[in-house]
């Protein structure tokens, strides 16, 4: 319990540390989100000509 | 709005934006630049009368006092060469020490004191484990022990 | 060699092993920023002068250092782009922006909260490290308001490299605008002249954590572009044939 105290100084360092991690698991997700958006809408628009062709 | 009146607006807005922020740059820059005044100009007279000011040095060891049961306290900063007399009232960040180096803004008093309205510390760009320090005989505390001041040259315009 | 570069910026081949690089910088990546933070944390010894709040500087230096790094990379590829008609190179500059705002974000909110209790205060208008660090975000903004103002690819491809290549003017004044003016924010500690002013125990966890950062950084680069790739290539016939196939993959 002490270490996570760190010397007084927790509630600053422990919210850097939650903000590089917040930061770093947003863009992982965005990174993921964005790829399967573009794509599903892509296929759909190439599914749809390929029917109506 | 059409589509390219729209394109334009915000190509215009994004302009603006970045004028308004190069503005702010350059004036803050400038501020930075011109009320920055070093202690050796300060103590000559040459500074702000009318504005706040910001100024920079080291605390010279053993200056510090603190008034017993309020926040009122007083030390000297020095540019190596003269010393200034500071006041400030209020809480001191946790690397302000006697040796280091510290930036107050304020304005002058009248008994060529200057009254600190904001203290920052600086502190340097080495790390090392507190007992690494220790053992190169605490040399950060002493930096202002050797300081020969030049009092003839620094109390010229002294009220 | 040339024929090598120009198979791997064909968009076909590269939406293909993207995937692939961007697993080989991750594994590692995250490996060294695992060990990086439990070592910043818990392993390395407090400073002399800042006691365990010096430890935010294992988040602040590796974001601040990509938040540049990004930038150069944005930049120089917006530049390649330009010179060579390269679409690959504007689309590694349009995927790195948003990553690059990201850290600067994180540059600026670690410092701040850094400063607070050390310096004391939170954020100076008139410190030439801040204000050009604060520029650096506003320079991604503008970078990306651009783009998304510009409906016709090509031509926001162009606006924007140029819109990067001026920007770097900022980020050399952010590097060097602890030598050139007075700034709260102290000089180089890794690159210092006389060779890193930091215990080992302090700097290993730190190169560590930018390294890691670093790789990080390029493996979400890396799937970014591919994004933008296929997002970009969606006429085409690749993509229609990728698509169809019975094992299409995402």
């Amino acid at each position: 319990m002490e270490s996570l105290a760190m010397g007084g100084y927790g509630t600053y360092v422990w919210t850097c540390f939650g903000l590089a991690a917040a930061v770093l698991i947003i863009n992982e997700w965005r990174v993921r989100a964005r790829q399967s958006t573009v794509y599903k809408e892509i296929e759909v628009r190439i599914k749809a000509l390929e029917e109506s062709a | 709005m059409k589509p390219r009146q729209q394109r334009m607006l915000a190509v215009g807005l994004v302009a603006v934006g970045l004028a308004i922020a190069a503005t702010f740059t350059l004036r803050a820059f400038k501020d930075n630049m011109m009320f920055f005044v070093e202690i050796s100009d300060v103590m000559a007279g040459n500074y702000p009368k009318e504005r706040n000011f910001r100024i920079g040095g080291l605390v010279v060891a053993g200056t510090v006092e603190r008034e017993e049961g309020s926040l009122d306290m007083s030390f000297e900063v020095t540019d190596t060469r003269c010393a200034l007399p500071v006041t400030y009232s209020g809480v001191v960040p946790d690397l302000f020490r006697e040796g280091q180096g510290v930036v107050a803004h304020g304005r002058m008093g009248g008994n060529g004191t200057f009254v600190a309205d904001k203290i920052m510390a600086k502190h340097d760009e080495e790390y090392m484990a507190p007992e690494v320090a220790e053992s190169l005989a605490k040399h950060v505390q002493d930096q202002t022990k050797s300081v020969q001041y030049l009092s003839t040259e620094c109390n010229a315009n002294d009220s | 060699m040339w024929k090598w570069f120009h198979q791997l910026a064909s968009p076909p081949h590269f939406y293909r092993i993207a995937p692939i690089f961007s697993a080989v910088l991750l594994l590692p990546g995250l490996a060294l920023i695992a060990y990086g933070v439990y070592a910043g944390l818990f392993l390395a010894p407090m400073d002399y002068q800042q006691g365990d709040a010096f430890r935010i500087i294992y988040v602040h230096v590796p974001s601040a250092y990509l938040s540049m790094m990004a930038y150069m990379i944005m930049a120089v590829a917006g530049g390649i782009g330009l010179i060579w008609r390269m679409k690959l190179a504007h689309a590694v500059a349009a995927s790195a922006a948003p990553l690059g705002a990201w850290f600067t974000f994180l540059a600026l909110a670690t410092g701040s909260i850094w400063g607070r209790p050390m310096w004391g205060t939170w954020w100076e208008w008139a410190d030439p490290r801040m204000m050009s660090e604060l520029i650096l975000l506003f320079f991604y903004f503008g970078y990306m308001a651009l783009r998304a103002a510009i409906d016709d690819t090509a031509k926001a491809d162009k606006a924007s490299a140029v819109l990067a290549l001026v920007g770097v003017v900022n980020v050399i004044i952010v590097h060097y605008s602890v030598e050139w003016w007075s700034s709260l924010h102290q000089g180089q500690t890794i690159m210092a002249k006389d060779g890193p002013a930091m215990d080992p125990g302090m700097l290993y966890p730190l190169l560590a954590n930018i390294f890691g950062f670093t790789l990080l950084f390029g493996s979400l680069l890396l799937r970014r572009t591919r994004t933008e790739v296929l997002f970009r290539e969606r006429r085409t016939r690749w993509v229609k044939e990728m698509i169809l196939a019975p094992e299409g993959q995402s």
